[in-house]
């Protein structure tokens, strides 16, 4: 999450102190990203440094700064709209890395592994349905950025399943061969095809 | 107050080497308001479960009572008087009648029931109306979108005095902001006193959810701890 242009989107509907930008950028974000004080404070002095902000220039850092987008920052918000998120490169999903250690371990219980996670990310989404049920209606905001957790939760469950089918039919095409090794297991996967 | 109990309820088909294995000594217990979810993957067992809890199939091994009363103590007209008036069913592929409106769709289990006509159709239209559908109650199925022929089914399966909905895949053909309206009114059915199981194999359904049980292979696996408060994930570097 990009706190840095987050910030510099409040900023551009007009200038405000930082106080008030913590409050709006909670607000805006449903209250789901909630971000401490000192996050809001150096990342409006490193909006500064980079000259894509301005502030009133006097006092101390504080709640009563006023802090103002300038035209360098303008382009740069735009550009970042615009800009896909980078997710050409598989990330190091912890999640995943456990499940092809389970799968390599003799004597591990892969479905028992992958149901420990599911059954943790299905309670996940519970909360997360609940805070969406019982927000108030026509809170927008609330109700996207809890959709997009939700949607990310159901995906990894997805995957969660898809491996959970793959693993079974990986051994019941060939139980001996298969096991301990992944790239057996893919071997006879690929056979299948 | 349980709605509903299965206890180790199985079910197989067929017989020999054919046969097979569709639920093993399930045990499942749903109060009066709550919502369970029975998650698991094709050929897991769920809707089994769903066709034995609502007295449409009989299981080999195990009881299901609703409310209170053994279903393999009842007669046959006992069942289906049951069924008439006590269990709502939502299925995936709606089963409205196509030759029926809506308000007519919702008002058949009463009438069937016995309910004069008259006062079944104010009943079917009041539940029409809790669904913000009144002004589609004179439309055909075919003249209704899909989000609307699955809250015409919702309407019809809480209609009258229903204590207990079953729902196999209720959500499974619409999109997702349909979907969640429909668990929506389940919810709110839930929230009015009625018991509820839905089976799915998709956690975004099932998160709707007072309580989930995972299903695998005829067997219930796993089942979710109860709901923990939001204050976990909206506090500063919770879940992160």
């Amino acid at each position: 999450m990009s706190v840095r242009h987050a910030l510099l989107a409040l900023l551009s509907e007009g200038p405000k102190y930082g106080l008030q930008l913590r409050e709006e950028f909670e607000a805006r974000t449903g209250e789901v990203w909630p971000l401490n004080v000192g996050q809001v404070y150096t990342t409006l002095q490193r909006l500064e440094r980079d000259g894509l902000a301005e502030s009133d220039g006097e006092g101390e850092d504080g709640p009563q700064k006023g802090f103002r987008i300038t035209p360098e920052g303008e382009r740069e918000l735009a550009g970042w709209l615009h800009t896909p998120p980078d997710l050409s490169s598989p990330p190091r999903d912890e999640l995943v890395i456990k499940i092809l250690i389970a799968l390599r371990m003799p004597g591990t219980d892969v479905p028992a592994v992958i149901q420990a996670h599911r059954r943790y990310l299905v309670q996940l989404m519970q909360q997360w349905t609940r805070i969406k049920e019982q927000a108030a209606e026509g809170d927008l905001n609330l109700a996207l950025a809890v959709d997009a957790e939700l949607f990310r939760l159901d995906s990894v469950i997805r995957w969660l399943d898809s491996a959970d089918g793959r693993i079974k039919r990986g051994r019941a095409a060939a139980p001996a061969a298969a096991r301990p090794g992944l790239p057996k297991l893919r071997r006879n996967v690929g056979l299948r095809r | 107050m349980s709605m509903l109990e299965l206890h180790s309820v199985s079910k197989t088909y067929g017989e020999g080497p054919a046969q097979v294995r569709a639920l093993h000594e399930v045990s499942l217990s749903v109060e009066a308001g709550a919502m369970v979810a029975v998650m698991g993957p094709s050929g897991s067992g769920k809707s089994t479960l769903l066709t034995i809890a609502g007295s449409l199939e009989e299981p080999t091994g195990g009881e299901v009572l609703v409310d209170g009363v053994s279903l393999g103590r009842m007669s046959r007209g006992a069942k289906a008087q049951l069924r008439r008036r006590s269990i709502g069913y939502v299925f995936q592929d709606f089963n409205l009648l196509a030759g029926l409106t809506a308000a007519e769709n919702v008002a058949l289990p009463l009438e069937l029931d016995g309910v004069p006509a008259r006062k079944a159709r104010a009943a079917g239209l009041r539940v029409l109306e809790d669904l913000g559908l009144a002004d589609r109650a004179a439309h055909f199925p075919d003249q209704l979108s899909g989000g609307e022929r699955q809250r015409v089914s919702i309407a019809r399966a809480v209609v009258g005095e229903r204590r207990l909905l079953l729902a196999d895949e209720p959500s499974g053909a619409l999109d997702s902001v349909n979907a969640e309206e429909v668990m929506r009114l389940l919810h709110a059915a839930c929230q009015r006193g009625v018991a509820a199981v839905v089976v799915t194999h998709d956690a975004q359904l099932a998160s709707w959810a007072d309580r989930v049980l995972f299903l695998r292979d005829g067997r219930v696996t796993d089942q979710t701890a109860p709901i923990a408060g939001p204050e976990s994930l909206l506090t500063p570097g919770a879940g992160q």
